[in-house]
C-alpha cells in the first residue's frame, strides 16, 4: 500500500444554505500528505480548511469523495473510531475536569487501567512541560497552558495523525512565537504526522514541511514554503503569501520557461513561465519587491527607468513606491545593509530598477 | 495691594457660607437616600409582612394550640404540641412518603420527558427557539384546573385514549387510567413540566457543543460523552428543575384530589382536608409547617452543595 498518512480524493463538501441553494464549502479537492510530515491547510477565513479538518477528524462527511487513513477508506467511520486526534481552535478542555482528567480522558475511554493512566498522563504532562499540574482546573491555567494540555490530551493516545485546528488562533503574538517553535520541536520529537490549519501565512511557512494553499474551497496550490513563495502559480498565492508587484502585459513570445512580455504601456520584460502559453495571451507579472533591485547599470533586459513616487524608511529595510514608464507602478524593497545606509534618492528623482527574468514569474488569470 | 490675613473677606465669607450650605444639601441628600430607599423597599417589605409572614405566625400559632369543636381554634387558646405528636401516627407518615414517593416519581418523569425536549429546542435555530419555549409555557396561561379537567377527558373510561384503543380493537375493554396513582403521576406530570424543561434548557443552551465533539475525538461514543460531559456539565440545571418541580408537587392537592378520584391521599389533599371536612385546623397547620420545614432542609442542602461546587471550580 502507499505510505500516505492522508490522502483526500476529490473531497466535496456542500452544506444546505437557507436560501436552498448549497454552500460549496470546500470543491473537488484532493491532497496526499506524507507520513511523518508537518503539513498546512492555509488560507483566509471560509477557504474550506477547516471542514477539511473536520472531515479528516469525521466531525463532517464528505459530499462526494474519499478519505483515506493510512490506506484505509474512512467513509462514515465516526471520530471515537478514527486514529486521528484534534487540538481544537478553542482547546475544548472539559472544564468540570482537572488538568489530568483532561489528559487521560482518551486512555479511560480506551479501558487502560487507572495506574497506567496515571503514569502516561504524568509522562504526557513533562512532554508539554506541565509536570505536577495534574490537580489544577483549565480556568486556572494561562491560555498557553490550556493549548499544552489540548496538546497532551490529544498526543496521549498516540493518534496516526494530530489534528490542529488554528491552535494559537488565541495567544498573543510573543507566546505564538514560542508555542510555533515549541509545536514543531514536538512534532519532530514524535514523529506524528500533523495537519495544521491556519490563515497566518508567516505561521505556515515558519512549521510546515509542505503547505496547501486554499481559497474558495480549492487547493490551488501544494508544496514546500521555499516553493510556494519563490513560485507561486496563481495570483492568489503569489498574493496571499508575502508581498506582491503584478504587472499586466501580453505574451509576445515563449522559449522554454522563459517567456517574453510587453507591459501595459510598452515595456519588454524576461520571466519564467509554469506552463506553455499563447502568443497574446494576457498574463500577469509577480514579482516580490524584495527581488527588484534600485541599481546604476543601464537600461537594458529588464532594466527600467522609474519616478520614485513614495520613500518610506522601517529600520531594517526601505520601501520605495515607483512609476513605471506605462504607468504601472511598482514597490521595491531595499535592504539597508550598509553600515550607515542612506537613502540616496528622493520623491521625484528618476532611479533605475532592475530584477532577474527568475523572479518573475508570469501567470494566468 | 495686600490683604490683611485675619480679616474675613467678603469672598472668604462667602465660601464658608457656601461650604456650610454644601454640607447641609449632603445631609439632606443622604437622608433623601435613606427615604428613597424605604420608598423603594417599602411596597415589598409591606407586603411580605402582612401577607406572608403575618400568616405564617398566624399558621404557626394555629399549629401549637388545641383545636375548637368546629373548626378554628379552642377559645382562649391552650397550647399544646398535640398536632405534631399526630402526625407521627402510622396512617399519616404513609400518606407523607407516598407523597413523597409520587413527587419523586412526577419529578424524574419531568426530568426524563423535559430533558430531551430542552435539548431539542436548544438545537433549534434561534428563531424556531422562542416560538418552542413560548409553545412550552403557554399551557400556563390556561388555567390549572382547565388543563386538569382536560386531562380528565382524555383519560378516562370514556376518554379519547380508550375510545381510541377500544375503536382500533387492541383492547377488549377499557384499561384504567383514571382515579388512581398513574392519573395523578401523568396530571402532575403535564402540570409540572415547564418548570422542569425551563431551566434546564438555560444549561444545555449554555453547553459549548464543541465539548461533545472533543470527547468523541477522544475516543468516547455518544452515550459515554454524555455522561462524561455534557450531563456533569448540564447538572445545575437538572437539579434546579428537581428543586422546581419536588417542591411545590410534593404539596400539590388540586390534582390528586381531580385525577386521584378521593383514592390517591397526598400530604396536600390531607391538609386541605383538615381545613374542611375534618375541621381540625391545628393538625393541617402542623402538617404544614413540617412540610415547609422538610422542603426547606432540602432547599438549603442544595444551595450548600451547589456552593460548594462553585468553590471546587
Amino acid at each position: 500500500m502507499d505510505n500516505y498518512a492522508i490522502e483526500m480524493r476529490n473531497i466535496t463538501k456542500r452544506f444546505p444554505s437557507p436560501g436552498g441553494v448549497d454552500v460549496v464549502a470546500v470543491n473537488d479537492v484532493s491532497l496526499r500528505i506524507n507520513d511523518g510530515e508537518f503539513f498546512s491547510l492555509l488560507g483566509p477565513s471560509g477557504c474550506g480548511k477547516t471542514t477539511s479538518l473536520r472531515m479528516i477528524a469525521g466531525f463532517e462527511l464528505p459530499s462526494a469523495g474519499e478519505i483515506l487513513i493510512h490506506g484505509k477508506v474512512m467513509g462514515p467511520t465516526p471520530p471515537f473510531k478514527r486514529p486521528v486526534n484534534t487540538v481544537f481552535q478553542h482547546y475544548a478542555l472539559f472544564p468540570h475536569m482537572s488538568v489530568g482528567e483532561n489528559v487521560g480522558f482518551g486512555l479511560e475511554m480506551k479501558g487502560v487501567s487507572r495506574p497506567e493512566i496515571r503514569r502516561r498522563v504524568g509522562e504526557a504532562l513533562a512532554m508539554v512541560r506541565l509536570s505536577g499540574m495534574e490537580n489544577r482546573k483549565p480556568k486556572q491555567l494561562s491560555g498557553g497552558q490550556q493549548q499544552r494540555v489540548a496538546v497532551a490530551r490529544a498526543l496521549i493516545n498516540r493518534p496516526e495523525v494530530l489534528l490542529l485546528d488554528e491552535p494559537l488562533g488565541a495567544l498573543d503574538l510573543k507566546l505564538r512565537k514560542e508555542m510555533q517553535l515549541e509545536l514543531k520541536t514536538l512534532q519532530r520529537e514524535v514523529g506524528i504526522t500533523f495537519i495544521y490549519v491556519t490563515h497566518d501565512q508567516e505561521e505556515a511557512l515558519t512549521m510546515s514541511d509542505r503547505i496547501a494553499v486554499m481559497n474558495s474551497g480549492v487547493a490551488l496550490q501544494v508544496g514546500t514554503p521555499a516553493d510556494i513563495y519563490e513560485h507561486p502559480e496563481d495570483r492568489f498565492v503569489a498574493d496571499f503569501i508575502g508581498e506582491s508587484n503584478f504587472l499586466s502585459g501580453r505574451v509576445l513570445e515563449q522559449d522554454g520557461d522563459t517567456v517574453k512580455v510587453e507591459l501595459d504601456g510598452g515595456l519588454q520584460v524576461s520571466a519564467q513561465a509554469g506552463r506553455p502559453l499563447e502568443r497574446g495571451q494576457v498574463v500577469n507579472l509577480a514579482i516580490r519587491p524584495e527581488k527588484m533591485n534600485l541599481t546604476a547599470a543601464r537600461e537594458g533586459d529588464n532594466c527600467f527607468t522609474c519616478r520614485v513616487e513614495e520613500i518610506i524608511y522601517i529600520g531594517t529595510d526601505t520601501n520605495y513606491r515607483l512609476r513605471l514608464a506605462g504607468g504601472q507602478s511598482v514597490r521595491v524593497r531595499a535592504q539597508n545593509s550598509l553600515p550607515s545606509s542612506q537613502i540616496q534618492s528622493r520623491v521625484g528623482d528618476e532611479v533605475r530598477v532592475s530584477f532577474l527574468p527568475e523572479a518573475a514569474r508570469a501567470l494566468v488569470e | 495691594m495686600q490683604i490683611t490675613r485675619g480679616i474675613t473677606s467678603p469672598f472668604e465669607r462667602l465660601r464658608a457660607w457656601l461650604e456650610r450650605r454644601l454640607l447641609s444639601v449632603q445631609d439632606l441628600a443622604r437622608r433623601y437616600r435613606s427615604l428613597q430607599l424605604a420608598g423603594l423597599l417599602g411596597p415589598g417589605v409591606f407586603w411580605l409582612v402582612v401577607f406572608f409572614n403575618l400568616p405564617l405566625a398566624i399558621v404557626l400559632f394555629i399549629s401549637l394550640v388545641e383545636r375548637g369543636r368546629a373548626g378554628g381554634i379552642r377559645s382562649p387558646a391552650v397550647f399544646t404540641l398535640e398536632s405534631y405528636a399526630q402526625f407521627f401516627d402510622p396512617l399519616y407518615l404513609g400518606i407523607f412518603w407516598s407523597s413523597v414517593r409520587i413527587a419523586t416519581l412526577v419529578t424524574l418523569g419531568c426530568i426524563l420527558v423535559g430533558y430531551p425536549m430542552a435539548y431539542f429546542i436548544s438545537q433549534r435555530h434561534p428563531r424556531w427557539r422562542d416560538a418552542l419555549l413560548l409553545l412550552v409555557v403557554i399551557p400556563f396561561w390556561t388555567n390549572f384546573l382547565v388543563r386538569t379537567y382536560a386531562l380528565k377527558s382524555a383519560l378516562g373510561t370514556d376518554g379519547i385514549i380508550n375510545t381510541l384503543l377500544l375503536s382500533s380493537g387492541l383492547l377488549g375493554r377499557p384499561l384504567e387510567l383514571m382515579f388512581n396513582e398513574f392519573a395523578v403521576v401523568i396530571g402532575l406530570v403535564y402540570g409540572y413540566l415547564p418548570f422542569a424543561v425551563l431551566p434546564m434548557y438555560a444549561s444545555i443552551e449554555k453547553f459549548d457543543f464543541s465539548l461533545m465533539e472533543a470527547a468523541a475525538d477522544l475516543g468516547a461514543g455518544t452515550w459515554r460523552a454524555f455522561y462524561r460531559v455534557m450531563l456533569p456539565m448540564t447538572l445545575p440545571g437538572v437539579v434546579a428543575a428537581f428543586v422546581l418541580v419536588f417542591v411545590p408537587v410534593v404539596g400539590a392537592f388540586i390534582t390528586p384530589d381531580l385525577l386521584g378520584g378521593g383514592k390517591v391521599e397526598m400530604i396536600g389533599t390531607l391538609i386541605n382536608r383538615q381545613f374542611g371536612v375534618a375541621r381540625n385546623w391545628p393538625f393541617g397547620s402542623a402538617i404544614s409547617f413540617i412540610l415547609l420545614l422538610l422542603v426547606l432542609i432540602g432547599v438549603v442542602a442544595y444551595f450548600r452543595s451547589g456552593s460548594e461546587d462553585r468553590r471546587a471550580l
